[in-house]
């Protein structure tokens, strides 16, 4: 066995020799002169660095400026932690939320057949190409003072806006895609027949969804999950519309990087700041270890 | 949906499933964008003129569109340019340029914003050597569009390379064989072929640059009719309570923007329908 | 168990994909139901199982109506073209679904089950991949694996979509051989459909021919290749040579051509003549009904295909013995030992 693997190793069969022509005859069509290549190269590398990877940097650069200790201390401050708590509820709320709407969307949209069904999709993406401040102002609208529910919530003395349940539905609204999203064309392409195997096996409905039809798109939710709760806990825009920035009680991260940043505080805004960097990195990494699973899902359904 | 037309589905659900939906789309999306529009019927269309035409309105959808567009450009043959790298060549780093694409998608616009700031800033990295030459990017116009540039690049990125990546390799061996040179084979073959997804990649960009806020109010400056961008000024108006004049400026971003989403859409259907069946 | 459909209709769209279809199925009987893609066969399949239902009527088993039940509650078994395997599950886990979901107070407990998926697993032969997932089997396995999974529920009536047709031709031809042994062992009622007449015609005990949403013809696999009852039967099943023709009283014309064939009781006016290619028998030119120039002759084992042009202009195919051996621009007579005509 060894053997053979040495063999071929060394002396590449007639074959090997005749694909390795054809391969090269193939790229001196499809290849452009080496100088070429290198500016080409040579521009999106410097594009990428100046562009993408400068200001990452800079982040956590400015961040460490002043030291760990700076750092560690702008981080145990009581407001940055009223604003990670925050953070992490406000994104647990919305993706919680979305989870679920994303799971019931994604069954009765990929598998059943209506009229209707491309424009409900373009419904359900409308968020993505709504501007982050008009998500918020749309809140405004409802539930501020001058708005439509403005009076009765005043009445019967419920807060909404400036409060924890607006910066909620606001990044609700704002992350309503993202689940849906990423498991609609998943299940259309999985297609109904397990599910129907499962049906004629006597499997009720829902041992058919947690038995058959979850396993299946398992990554898929976690993929949406993820990118879902990246956008959530990094949202400022439409957050910072509904949330009257109050000190310690509505200020989420990102809303907080703006008020320190603000007062020239750039270590603390850049600590906090290198936490919502942290997060985009490990979601950069986790989608792409999922994407490898999604393909591979994929290529099993292939055969 | 009736009840019998319900029961012969043969996988349970759709009812549920579907009302749940559609009750869900209705109270996060649905009523209160109308609600928006609602608001902005209460105006007369004297009003609502009257607010767009303000010479500070005016400026800062101009400053917010024509910025967007141009930024959008620039993404376009920086995109196509790194799609190229990214599919057609190998060098070291390439799978690790190919993720850090995703970066603008993942980073919190705030961040974003207060990272290209420092960056630009007089004294920043970059800022320092062109305040050398002359050139000022920061707290001025060309500070938000290198925001813009930095928020869409993504966008033209991955609409087009799974397209370049699925250009079957034979089509090009064909032009080739035919006597076409490697610059006609790519002007007359490939970029045909990508033309849908360049399209598409551009209006993405454009759209999302328009509505942008967090990665460019920090850079931008935000001197009125100078570089004030669209959202902020309904930021603004919002702050001072004037949520008509709020309500009619967003009231035409987001016609502007659901009119490019429907382009795209329409985009999208026509580059489908030229693929041939396999 | 038996079976009876009534007058089904099912429409997609402006598609009638089922137009008015009545059929019996009777106990313990292997059933093929063949026909073109696009004949309704697979629709019917579907709604005896209860994953699609008709527009409007009827389907019993055993005399009840079952159309008031639900594909859960039907306990028919049923094996999918594709298989359906449940990817994330073990093959022993596949076979195990259809009992570890029933109800509570009729499931069985565990050693129960796990005897139970091993006899079935040992009925197709295929005890050793019980813990491979679906991915890392053969199609031959996984068709063998659906068919046990379909088995495990005790299923009152087993149905197959084309149960071989996406594996290869070989592995095709010993599964046949080896679903009709095992239908013989398990006797349950079972309905398969295909599109290829030499699979239904080998397997089953009674074939029904179906076109455009109808039945053609049910008979047994004799019946259907002998006596074709319609034009359509007869085109399908088998290779058959059909010349348009006129009848004109007692007299059969081919073009001007009047052919000598018998014309009793024919309706006249435009008509079809259907001959297998191997029911024509050659002989000197002037000696049979038709005449005609070899064009072209190829050998396959014993016998000769030859392409004819006759004289009334059409070209045919004849399969003749290679006792004569035939050769281009010889003249030929032709005589059909058997033939049938049928109107339109």
């Amino acid at each position: 066995m060894t053997m053979q693997i040495a063999d071929s190793v060394s002396l590449p069969s007639p074959d090997a020799r005749a694909r390795a022509h054809a391969a090269a005859a193939r790229d001196s069509l499809r290849t452009e002169p080496r100088a070429v290549r290198m500016t080409i190269i040579a521009l999106a590398i410097v594009f990428l660095s100046v562009f993408v990877v400068l200001p990452l940097v800079v982040v956590f650069a400015q961040a460490f400026s002043k030291g760990i200790l700076a750092y560690l201390s702008a981080l145990a401050d009581p407001e940055a932690l009223a604003a990670i708590r925050l953070t992490l509820l406000v994104a647990a709320i919305s993706v919680g939320l979305n989870l679920v709407f994303g799971l019931v969307a994604a069954w009765a949209i990929a598998k059943f057949e209506f009229s209707g069904k491309t424009f409900l999709i373009t419904l359900i993406d409308l968020p993505f190409s709504v501007s982050p401040v008009i998500s918020g102002l749309v809140f405004v609208l409802l539930f501020g003072a001058q708005g439509y529910f403005g009076s009765w919530l005043r009445d019967h003395d419920i807060q909404i806006l400036f409060a924890v349940p607006g910066i909620a539905l606001a990044t609700t609204f704002v992350t309503f895609p993202f689940v849906a999203r990423a498991l609609i064309p998943l299940m259309q392409e999985q297609g109904t027949q397990e599910e129907e195997a499962a049906i004629s096996l006597g499997a009720s409905g829902l041992q058919t969804f947690f038995r058959v039809t979850l396993p299946n798109i398992k990554w898929g939710v976690l993929y949406g999950v993820l990118l879902c709760n990246a956008r959530a806990m990094g949202e400022f825009g439409a957050v910072s519309v509904v949330s009257g920035h109050i000190r310690g009680e509505t200020n989420t991260m990102p809303l907080l990087v703006e008020i320190l940043y603000n007062e020239y505080q750039f270590v603390a805004a850049f600590a906090i700041a290198s936490l919502l960097a942290m997060l985009a990195l490990i979601t950069l990494i986790a989608k792409t270890v999922l994407e490898r699973h999604l393909d591979e899902g994929h290529d099993a359904s292939d055969h | 949906m009736s009840a019998i037309a319900a029961r012969r589905r043969t996988l349970p659900g759709f009812g549920l499933t579907m009302g749940l939906t559609l009750s869900w789309l209705s109270v996060i999306i649905l009523i209160p964008l109308a609600g928006l529009f609602l608001k902005s019927l209460e105006l007369s269309p004297e009003q609502f003129w009257a607010i767009l035409s303000s010479r500070r309105t005016l400026n800062a959808l101009r400053v917010s569109f024509g910025l967007a567009f141009a930024a959008a450009c620039v993404n376009l043959v920086m995109g196509s340019i790194i799609v190229w790298a990214l599919v057609r060549y190998r060098f070291p780093g390439r799978r690790l340029f190919d993720a850090i694409v995703d970066v603008p998608f993942a980073l919190p616009t705030a961040v974003a914003g207060v990272a290209l700031t420092a960056l630009f800033a007089e004294k920043g990295w970059l800022g320092a050597p062109l305040a050398a030459l002359g050139i000022k990017v920061a707290f001025t116009p060309v500070g938000i569009f290198v925001a813009m540039i930095f928020i869409g690049i993504p966008f033209v990125v991955r609409t087009v390379q799974p397209v370049l990546q699925d250009l079957d390799p034979e089509i090009e061996e064909a032009a080739g064989s035919l006597g076409a040179s490697r610059w006609q084979t790519i002007i007359r073959v490939i970029l045909p072929s990508l033309g849908p997804a360049l399209l598409t990649g551009l209006a993405l960009a454009f759209a999302r640059a328009v509505g942008e806020y967090g990665s460019v109010i920090f850079i931008a400056g935000n001197l009125p009719n100078v570089s004030e961008i669209a959202p902020l000024l309904i930021v603004i108006r919002l702050s001072e309570f004037r949520y008509a004049d709020a309500t009619a400026i967003a009231v035409v971003m987001l016609v502007v923007s659901f009119v490019t989403i429907f382009a795209v859409n329409r985009l999208q259907r026509w580059a489908q329908s030229r693929i041939p069946a396999r | 168990m038996t079976i009876e459909v009534r007058n089904l209709v099912k429409q997609f769209g402006s598609f009638k994909a089922l137009d008015g279809v009545d059929l019996k199925v009777d106990n313990g009987e292997l059933l093929a139901l063949l026909g073109p893609s696009g004949s309704g066969k697979t629709t019917l399949l579907r709604i005896i199982a209860g994953l699609d239902w008709p527009d409007s009527g009827e389907v019993f088993f055993n005399g009840e109506d079952a159309l008031a039940q639900g594909a859960r509650e039907r306990n028919v078994g049923f094996v999918f073209q594709h298989y359906a395997l449940f990817r994330h599950m073990t093959v022993f886990e596949n076979v195990a679904f259809g009992l570890r979901v029933q109800p509570r107070a009729s499931r069985k407990d565990e050693a129960t089950i796990r005897a139970r998926v091993k006899e079935l697993l040992d009925l197709v032969q295929l005890d050793w991949l019980a813990d491979r997932y679906p991915s890392q089997l053969s199609g031959g396995q996984r068709q063998r694996i659906a068919l046990a999974r379909a088995l495990a529920i005790e299923p009152r009536i087993l149905l197959l979509d084309e149960p071989f047709g996406a594996l290869d031709a070989k592995v095709r031809k010993e599964l046949r051989r080896w679903l009709r042994s095992l239908h013989h062992e398990i006797n349950v009622t079972s309905i398969f459909v295909t599109h290829d007449q030499e699979e239904a015609l080998e397997v089953a005990n009674r074939v029904v021919v179906m076109d455009k949403g109808r039945i053609e013809q049910i008979g047994s696999p004799d019946d259907v290749y002998e006596s074709p009852a319609t034009a359509f039967v007869h085109g399908f099943i088998g290779e058959s040579i059909e010349l348009p023709v006129q009848v004109e009283g007692d007299v059969i014309r081919l073009g001007d051509r009047p052919l000598n064939l018998a014309a009793d009781g024919l309706a006249p006016g435009a008509s079809k003549l259907f001959v297998r290619r191997h029911d024509m028998l050659v002989g000197p030119p002037g000696s049979g009904a038709f005449e005609g120039a070899v064009q072209h002759v190829r050998n396959f084992g014993p016998v000769q295909r030859a392409e004819v042009a006759l004289s009334g202009g059409e070209t045919i195919e004849i399969d003749a013995p290679r006792d004569r051996e035939l050769r281009a621009g010889d003249t030929i007579g032709l005589e059909p030992r058997r033939y049938r005509i049928f109107a339109g």
